[in-house]
């Protein structure tokens, strides 16, 4: 396939990963992997088992720090960015095996996470915190009239937010006592309510019903187009990929084997080999 | 639904109009147990009494360590370490030039403390906040490893305070200890200091703080998705949690009025431990409860000790036997109710 070259510039592309290589010890992870996400759109991250997806969503999240390589978010060098700053930038995530805060209600799951900071630009580093913590920890401890304003208003918008993704009838539910579609669609949720510009998610369909999967794909088109999002998402489900993804990228043993639309990547040659193996 | 749900949504329905009364209720009903402990202590005789100031100390010290145990789950065995450095900074605070002068024979004080002398106040709040900087100190590089080798370092660092105290002479006076410390914690203080500590620990746990907390105890990775700098948040519950036990500490040194590095050992932590446990870790009101009923039940639990006579059959008096009935009693606790009186229940304002 052809060379890519990352512009870090260029305004149309909210992510642009520039040569991503990763070892950890003698195993390559990641290969020279390069490519873009434009703004706005869905984009699929299909490979056989062991690929290297998930690795590359903990490269774009921070869990990892790539061995080189660079990693642009809309514009910006954000590599040697934290896990949890990414978030306050704008990139959330899901995980492949469920991670919610299990004994906390379901309205506490979304309200935990309006809490957090800004980064702010300045020059060419981040650096500038602008706390947008409701309130102080002492107006807590001493619960000070503004405290409990803050507290309703918090509510609120947790109960806005599920009344979007249609959990508003289960905010005082135990997280953990959900069925498994809703913990899904709670951990979405809970990506959503960090404000991201950027979401990820790993495997949203793993264990659901063909139904379930439909409902899914309708779900992620339209917190897509009301949350005005970026969704890059990994998945198996050949069905939901073709049908929601506006551009698939292809990662075998670690490398980009191809990167197209839906139907570029059906008739790859690359990409069948690398699912069902090589003609003999 | 928990009990004390029931009694919110009870005021709420009473008193629609009252929003004072909605937000403060747990304000309210920890001022009118107060006043009641209060009056209950200025009439009944100086054991009872004593015993009261007590159970006061522990809930101090039992819902200080429950904010960093309980509800952000760092398992941590040192409390006896803060609460030794409150009581020695107290202590030496507020003790008299002359009596540190008499007290100190081994090697005199410490430069500055030799002429300080400072009001109760003040001096149990430096105490508090010298146990919040030590725990600030160790929890950053504790807080590098997680669970049980956490608790592993934190207890390594509990027998070394102890050890410092034992052998840094001219501060603590070695293994003689302070005396003549004098007895400033009167039941007023140390029953509107648990007051305020159940109170502001309370509101800080049903706050963003201790959802925050609470979300880095249950999936400390989540937690980091979702924008948590879960180093810091576990630092702060740390800190705010030494300080606590550190008033705790300072408060005990003025009860018992002779502190040694002998009533700071794992001993200390382990009673903390069994509190926080009979509470239920993460519950800061259960933990309050706890310890007031593991106080009593220490000191109701002697009869034991007397030796009993039921007819014909005397068993004579065996000391220590009221450890084994309380053990007992522990273990009936965790077979029939493993989560704790409270579980992780916790009063929630809304």
């Amino acid at each position: 396939m052809e060379k890519i070259y990352v512009d870090p510039l260029d305004p149309h592309y909210i992510l642009e990963l520039d040569h991503i290589w990763i070892k950890f010890g003698g195993l390559i992870a990641l290969k020279d992997v390069t490519f873009k996400v434009k703004k706005g759109e869905i984009f699929g991250l299909i490979g056989p088992n062991g690929a290297g997806k998930t690795t590359l969503f903990n490269i774009i999240t921070g869990v990892y720090r790539p061995t080189s390589g660079k990693v642009f978010f809309d514009g910006d060098d954000i590599t040697d960015l934290k896990a949890y700053e990414r978030v306050w930038i704008g990139i959330s995530r899901t995980f492949q095996n469920i991670r919610l805060f299990k004994n906390l209600t379901v309205l506490e799951n979304i309200m935990t996470v309006f809490h957090f900071k800004k980064l702010q630009k300045w020059g060419p580093f981040f650096v500038k915190f602008l706390d947008i913590f409701p309130y102080k920890w002492w107006e807590a401890g001493l619960a000070l009239p503004k405290f409990f304003k803050f507290e309703e208003k918090l509510e609120e918008y947790a109960l806005e937010l599920l009344k979007i993704v249609g959990l508003e009838d289960y905010w005082d539910w135990k997280a953990s006592s959900l069925p498994y579609g809703k913990q899904r669609k709670l951990e979405i949720a809970r990506a959503l309510a960090t404000n991201p510009k950027l979401l990820l998610l790993d495997e949203p369909a793993a264990g659901m019903n063909p139904q379930e999967t439909s409902e899914l794909m309708e779900f992620i088109r339209k917190i897509r187009d009301e949350f005005n999002l970026t969704i890059i998402l990994i998945e198996h489900d050949m069905k939901l990929v073709m049908g929601v993804c506006e551009t698939i990228a292809v990662l075998d043993h670690g490398e980009l084997i191809a990167l197209g639309k839906p139907e570029e990547i059906k008739n790859n040659k690359r990409v069948i080999e690398a699912y069902l193996g090589e003609a003999i | 639904m928990n009990w004390y749900l029931r009694i919110r949504k009870l005021i709420q329905k009473k008193f629609p109009n009252n929003k004072f009364l909605h937000r403060y209720f747990g304000l309210i009903a920890f001022i009118i147990v107060g006043i009641i402990s209060l009056f209950i202590g200025n009439h009944v005789n100086e054991f009872w009494q004593r015993l009261i100031i007590l159970s006061a100390i522990y809930v101090i010290m039992a819902v200080g360590y429950n904010f960093s145990n309980g509800v952000a789950g760092q398992f941590s065995l040192d409390p006896n370490a803060y609460a030794a450095i409150g009581a020695y900074v107290a202590a030496l605070l507020t003790m008299s030039p002359e009596t540190k002068e008499n007290v100190f024979i081994l090697e005199p004080v410490m430069k500055p403390f030799d002429k300080i002398q400072l009001p109760f106040l003040i001096a149990t709040l430096i105490g508090g906040l010298a146990a919040a900087f030590s725990a600030f100190l160790i929890g950053i590089p504790s807080f590098r490893v997680r669970g049980d080798y956490l608790a592993i370092i934190t207890f390594g660092f509990g027998e070394i305070i102890n050890v410092i105290a034992n052998n840094l002479v001219s501060l603590t006076n070695g293994a003689l200890g302070l005396k003549g410390i004098p007895e400033y914690t009167t039941l007023a203080w140390a029953i509107g200091w648990a007051i305020f500590s159940v109170f502001f620990l309370w509101h800080l746990t049903n706050s963003q703080v201790g959802r925050i907390l609470k979300s880095i105890r249950e999936d400390e990775i989540a937690a980091e998705a979702t924008g948590i700098n879960v180093f810091r948040w576990k630092l702060f519950a740390f800190t705010l949690s030494g300080f606590f036990i550190g008033i705790g500490g300072a408060l005990f040194a003025h009860y018992l009025t002779t502190i040694s590095p002998q009533v700071f050992t794992f001993f200390l932590t382990f009673n903390l431990l069994i509190i926080i446990l009979i509470g239920g870790l993460g519950s800061i009101v259960g933990s309050a409860i706890a310890a007031v009923l593991f106080t009593f039940a220490f000191e109701i639990l002697r009869v034991f000790e007397e030796g009993i006579h039921i007819g014909h059959i005397n068993i004579p008096p065996i000391p220590g036997l009221r450890m084994v009935v309380f053990a007992i009693l522990l273990i009936a606790l965790m077979i029939f109710r493993p989560q704790g009186l409270f579980g992780d229940k916790e009063v929630s304002i809304k």
